[in-house]
């Protein structure tokens, strides 16, 4: 047999049915995660056709993205500010009551990100398949299994069957050599990979990083990479696992020890591609030579280092359109520009490294006059982390607002939002026309680059203040 | 599902390029628990002014508009999140096909499911179409065929199993509920390992 890649082998697991001409593989789910936005109209499809939940076993949810953040309303007695979502809230207690699926509900201390609880309670496990209503469940591919965001429909054919219609994607090696510099993350990484292949460089395939410069990264920060996989437009992003996945892992809760987890353990390890094993595409980094990434446009792809001047748009619409809705001139850098916001959270940022990235730089410092800083634990863990360790009184003593987990702004659908045109630096993923508020203006970059913008109030290298 | 098998309409050009889902149906609007009446948010920002007025300068408000089916958009539409609210809130507005050169993987799976054509054509055709706002084309789903005003057909991809599912109605949950034997078979043949 030809060498195989870790993709085709998590892929050829899990085909209940192999594809043909006429149709597609049905391909089984390990684990399917839920969450309160994208489940109602798929439970409402069971309820309708009177089909239970297969395999209850496999499945999970938990609430986030229309969840508020501020704790009066998560314990206090404070009722959820939007109606809707409040609705939301509890139709999905209702549904997981009625069809028996665990859920992680509002005051469970194990609640968080989908996208964030999974790997960190245990439940995400290489060379699994793992969807979710949800496109950034590209983020479990860090750890070398195969996740990928559906639709609310394809929630209800997994809900019913523990199966999917899928027709494999192909596959494309990104190859990363080399250690970041100080003051250079993940994030700058996976930004400058989007900006060199584009939003819609990876459609139809599956990304696999690779290489000495995601073998440096840890388990946080290669699940930022794989996060916005998606960005790139690709289906899902994967990454072998190794033994810095097995030390990750050996400390989840869930994981069998002993003899199961040797078992597990040999497994695992022979998921790698093999030496030979042939990609669609492929292209190639030096993460030596990268500087702090930030967008200054309105899709991810629309990105520079931070020092580097807005290309002018040489009268491209797409270009023209998106730099007036930023505000922004071709030409013109973005250093010392004026800023309203800075958002340190979501999926891509929200996990405790990411915290303790930015409070290293405002540690002793305070957010500039003027500045609303929003800091949102990915989870309740990593909230309750944060403060044993001390890094959330370094947030609340420079003057940020420190919250309960969730989507928050990230997507601005939950009570957080940016006021029209106002600028707001976010570690968050999509810099979209406003996706963080009607007429808000995201520039997307690190915790360390938010944070710093934070202290001076103004786009700002983080180099500086490391 | 209502079979689908051949649409004819004028266009509506959207010739931006990454049309993403924000802007297609902003998140606000995805705290329902339906999928129906999602049209009226279909491309909010863009088509309301702040205090909710309709922005007569946007494609969709334009009286030619009216009963068109077809959305002709630019390169890679529909790229961003996996929101199902999408392809729901163009159904719900009347929309049956999008034509692109590229749309996005999760958009193109769920227009699929909800009997919205997701139609890509080369780039010679492409600018024709965002040239000719209004032209009257066929989309045929038996032939696989766009046609324009003037006679020229352009053969389009589409993925036959769904093809097949839309030209005749199918519900692909009935196909999978009817591989249950072989999803226990499956089932019991791995055993349950903890994870390989
Ligand atoms: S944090 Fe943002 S990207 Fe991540 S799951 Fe929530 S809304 Fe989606």
């Amino acid at each position: 047999m030809s060498a195989r890649t870790l993709f085709d082998k998590v892929w050829a697991s899990h085909e209940v049915v192999p594809e043909s001409a006429d149709a597609p593989a049905v391909l089984y789910v390990d684990l399917h995660l839920i969450h309160e936005v994208t489940s109602p109209q798929a439970f409402a499809v069971l309820r309708a056709s009177g089909l239970k939940v297969r395999r209850v076993d496999r499945t999970l949810a938990t609430m986030d993205h229309s969840t508020p953040t501020r704790t009066a309303q998560i314990f206090g007695d404070v009722p959820i500010a939007l109606d809707d979502a409040a609705k939301q809230v509890r139709q999905l207690e209702d549904n997981t009551r009625a069809f028996g699926v665990e859920l992680f509900g509002l005051r469970d201390p194990r609640r968080g990100i989908v996208h964030v609880i999974g790997p960190e309670q245990g439940y995400t496990r290489p060379g699994m398949t793992i969807v979710c209503g949800d496109s950034h469940t590209s983020t479990h591919g860090a750890f070398g299994s195969l996740a990928f965001g559906i639709g609310s429909t394809e929630v209800g054919h997994v809900l019913a069957t523990q199966c999917l219609l899928q027709r494999k994607p192909k596959a494309f090696a990104v190859n990363v050599s080399g250690r970041l510099p100080a003051g250079v993350t993940a994030k700058d990484m996976i930004l400058a990979i989007i900006g060199k292949i584009g939003v819609s460089g990876g459609t139809g395939h599956v990304l696999e990083y690779r290489g000495s410069g995601i073998e440096a990264l840890s388990m946080e920060e290669r699940m930022t990479v794989c996060n916005m996989s998606i960005e790139a437009g690709a289906r899902a992003g994967m990454i072998a696992p190794d033994e810095v996945t097995f030390a990750y892992l050996a400390e989840r809760p869930r994981m069998p020890t002993g003899r199961p987890w040797d078992e597990a353990l040999a497994g695992w390890r022979a998921l790698a591609s093999e030496p030979g094993a042939v990609f669609d595409r492929s292209v190639d980094f030096d993460a030596t030579r990268l500087e702090p990434m930030i967008t200054y446009g309105t899709n991810p792809g629309m990105v520079l280092p931070i020092g580097a001047s807005i290309p002018a748009s040489g009268g491209d619409p797409v270009t023209e359109r998106a730099l007036a809705y930023m505000g922004l001139r071709g030409g013109e850098s973005l250093l010392g520009k004026r800023i309203d916001v800075v958002f340190i959270g979501s999926c891509t940022n929200g996990r405790l490294e990411d915290l303790e990235a930015a409070a290293r730089v405002l540690k002793g410092r305070r957010v500039a006059a003027g500045v609303q800083m929003l800091v949102v634990p990915g989870s309740q863990q990593i909230k309750r982390e944060a403060e044993q360790s001390g890094i959330a009184d370094v947030f609340k003593e420079a003057g940020a607002d420190w919250r309960e987990s969730g989507c928050s702004m990230c997507l601005g659908m939950n009570g957080d939002t940016v006021a029209s045109g106002a600028y707001a630096v976010s570690t968050s993923n999509r810099n979209f026309e406003g996706r963080q508020g009607v007429g808000a203006r995201t520039l997307l970059a690190s915790p360390y680059t938010a944070a710093a913008c934070a202290v001076t109030g103004r786009i700002s290298d983080p180099r500086e203040l490391l | 599902m209502e079979p689908l098998k051949k649409i004819v309409s004028k266009t509506v050009v959207m010739a931006s390029t990454n049309i993403d889902t924000d802007q297609i149906i902003p998140a606000r609007f995805l705290t329902v628990t339906t999928r129906t009446g999602l049209g009226k948010a279909l491309f909010a920002d863009l088509r309301y002014a702040p205090d909710g007025t309709p922005n007569m300068n946007f494609v969709l408000n334009r009286p030619e508009a009216a009963g068109s089916t077809i959305l002709v958009a630019g390169h890679n539409f529909g790229c961003g999140s996996s929101r199902e609210h999408a392809p729901w809130a163009l159904v719900d507005h009347g929309l049956r096909a999008v034509v692109s050169t590229a749309i996005a993987d999760i958009f193109t799976n769920n227009a699929l499911k909800n009997g919205l054509l997701p139609v890509i054509v080369d780039s010679v055709t492409h600018r024709w179409l965002i040239e000719h706002p209004d032209a009257e084309v066929t989309i045929d789903l038996q032939s696989t065929l766009l046609t324009l005003p003037d006679g020229r057909s352009i053969r389009f991809p589409i993925e036959p199993f769904a093809r097949h599912c839309l030209l005749n109605g199918i519900d692909e949950l009935g196909y999978l509920l009817g591989k249950l034997a072989q999803i226990e078979q499956y089932e019991s043949a791995r055993g349950w390992r903890e994870h390989a």
